[in-house]
């Protein structure tokens, strides 16, 4: 039926409200945490966001009727209770496929997290949860490489890898750090590391740190028989010089480089993370300015959209919290990303903060790391928690063995070494993870030393982001 | 008291600074111990296979296959005495014991069950 043309402005409700809509496989679905503003209904609100979010200005333009609007909408289909939280409500919305760019997570999060958060009908937004279609899962890259195929290539199985962040972050010489990173590699580790903000500064230029470490991973190697690798952070300020500093680390032979993927953005990443498919390069994401975007539980991303997101950008390892350690984590939580970083398929599941279902394809999994403020002790936990395909980062926990780096990455190793020979025998590793530990100590002095040293520290401060759960 | 400061004791001079991956920085399984681990590999449905390689050698991708994969064997007893016959076959070799993880298209795991003596 053909309409005629209004004028003026009318409730979003009324075109974008659909309740009796079922979401397509081919849509985008989308679940918003909402706080409207006082006086403003939910159907509205829920609405607003949508439209918002999707065709919609605030008022109706004689274009509108230049399309095909019915198709293009997207639709607010659901509103459910927060629980625990009497303000807040959940608005589900579901955009059709035409409505986005095939491969473009930019496109996509330009719309979903674009203007809409700076709307004035809603107080606070966060999006909870996304679910891709297949369809626009199969048209990006994924990650480079993936597990197996790092598995393969530094020939590392049946155990979760561990690094090692170098501290202090910023300030040593190139050649003092390439020492700290020898002395880690040659202890043990798989993987030392490059933090977030060390990118090529007056004190330490990128090119002389790339070429000692890699003597260090060259030495460690030949001492040790095992492969060993450094991620060579190449996050720069623009994209010609985050691929000549990649091209270097190509050149000298290194196996594995990183990015900040927030801080450099998702178009640079993306590029980046290509080369590294098309250059035989892992890639280690880390994750900066994440919780500017993720904590609050009431406004922003949650950082589960943020792991799913990067998957669908490339990277092989995603910084993904560790429950146990000095950082931000909550377990339900964690596990529910974790599943969408490394899963072919997963399923909603509410009490891991999973919203939809979840289709991968083929698409290769990322390798969560855990770091931040975890040490032996955390051991058991940590391969509880995350199974094998993960990697355990230990910074001041392995450099601030009382007897050095080697010390420390030879303790962390055998702790791990023990907790998995002891799952593998069919024990609960972290009812036994005491006992565990202390036989394995029996012959290793640094991982006694170890223990001593860092037998009192815990980090027990309750999250700040937590699932939303019903008042107790 | 404090604990006297220790050194680390690793030499690309010395051979038996070499690791061999997983396990390989315990002290070596005993029978029971590998059995253990044998049986965690069938339980998971995993194949189990061996290798063996010279030690100057081990750095390498591809070690020597002992035979094919036992493909659907879920008798520890018997992979055992696979071991035992490829050692025996190769008395100076280091062995391997991997389990193949045909679903995730890789190894589930791979652990050294027996080190070749090396003398300096």
């Amino acid at each position: 039926m053909r309409k005629s043309y209004q004028a003026g402005v009318r409730e979003y409700r009324e075109t974008y409200w659909d309740p009796h809509y079922t979401p397509k496989d081919s849509d985008i679905l989308a679940v918003f945490k909402v706080i409207p503003q006082p006086g403003v209904p939910r159907e509205e609100a829920a609405a607003a966001v949508c439209a918002e979010s999707s065709t919609a200005t605030w008022t109706t333009v004689w274009t509108d009727l230049l399309t095909d609007l019915d198709y293009y909408k997207g639709r607010a289909y659901a509103i459910e209770d927060v629980p625990g939280d009497d303000e807040a409500f959940y608005a589900f919305v579901a955009y059709p496929m035409g409505l986005f760019e095939e491969g473009s997570i930019v496109n996509v999060f330009t719309s979903l997290v674009g203007n809409v958060f700076g709307f004035k009908a809603v107080r606070a937004l966060r999006l909870e949860d996304v679910r891709f279609p297949l369809w626009f899962v199969t048209t990006c890259d994924g990650p480079p490489h993936g597990i197996q195929v790092e598995r393969d290539k530094l020939d590392k199985y049946g155990r979760p890898l561990l690094g090692c962040t170098i501290k202090p972050k910023l300030g040593l010489s190139a050649k003092n750090y390439g020492r700290a990173v020898y002395e880690c590699l040659r202890g043990g580790l798989d993987f030392t590391k490059d933090d977030e903000n060390v990118n090529s500064q007056p004190f330490m230029r990128w090119r002389d740190r790339f070429e000692f470490c890699q003597e260090a991973i060259e030495k460690a190697e030949k001492e040790t028989g095992e492969r060993k690798g450094h991620y060579l952070n190449v996050t720069a300020p623009n994209m010609e010089e985050i691929y000549r500093r990649a091209e270097f680390a190509k050149e000298i032979g290194t196996p594995i480089i990183m990015s900040d993927y927030l801080t450099i953005g998702w178009a640079a990443h993306s590029s980046l993370s290509r080369w590294c498919r098309a250059n035989g390069m892992l890639l280690h994401v880390h994750r900066a300015m994440h919780g500017v975007i993720d904590r609050n539980p009431r406004h922003g991303i949650n950082f589960r959209v943020l792991a799913k997101l990067l998957r669908l950008l490339g990277g092989d390892h995603l910084h993904s919290g560790t429950v146990v350690g000095k950082l931000e984590g909550d377990r339900a939580a964690t596990l529910g990303w974790v599943d969408l970083m490394r899963e072919r398929y997963v399923k909603e599941d509410r009490s891991r903060g999973l919203f939809f279902d979840q289709p991968w394809g083929h698409m290769a999994p990322v390798m969560p790391v855990a770091s931040g403020g975890i040490h032996v002790w955390h051991m058991p936990a940590l391969l509880s928690i995350f199974g094998d395909d993960a990697v355990f980062q230990f910074g001041g926990g392995t450099l601030g063995h009382p007897w050095g780096n080697a010390a420390g990455a030879a303790a962390n190793r055998i702790a791990l070494e023990a907790c998995v020979r002891a799952r593998n025998e069919g024990r609960d590793v972290e009812r036994e993870g005491k006992d565990i530990l202390t036989t394995a100590a029996q012959s290793s002095p640094e991982l006694k030393m170890a223990m001593e040293t860092w037998r009192e520290i815990k980090f027990e401060f309750d999250v700040v982001d937590k699932l939303d759960a019903p008042h107790r | 008291m404090t604990t006297p400061m220790k050194d680390y004791q690793s030499r690309i001079s010395d051979p038996n600074s070499r690791k061999l991956g997983t396990f390989s920085y315990l002290p070596p399984m005993d029978a029971e111990q590998v059995r253990k681990q044998i049986n965690y590999i069938v339980g998971r449905g995993w194949t189990p296979a061996i290798e063996h390689t010279e030690p100057p050698h081990a750095s390498g991708h591809y070690w020597y296959m002992w035979k094919l994969p036992m493909f659907g064997e879920t008798d520890v007893d018997r992979v055992i005495a696979e071991i035992e016959e490829c050692r025996a076959a190769n008395p100076a070799h280091h062995i391997r014991l991997i389990g193949y993880d045909n679903i995730a298209q890789t190894q589930g795991t791979s652990m050294v069950v027996h080190r070749a003596p090396i003398t300096v």
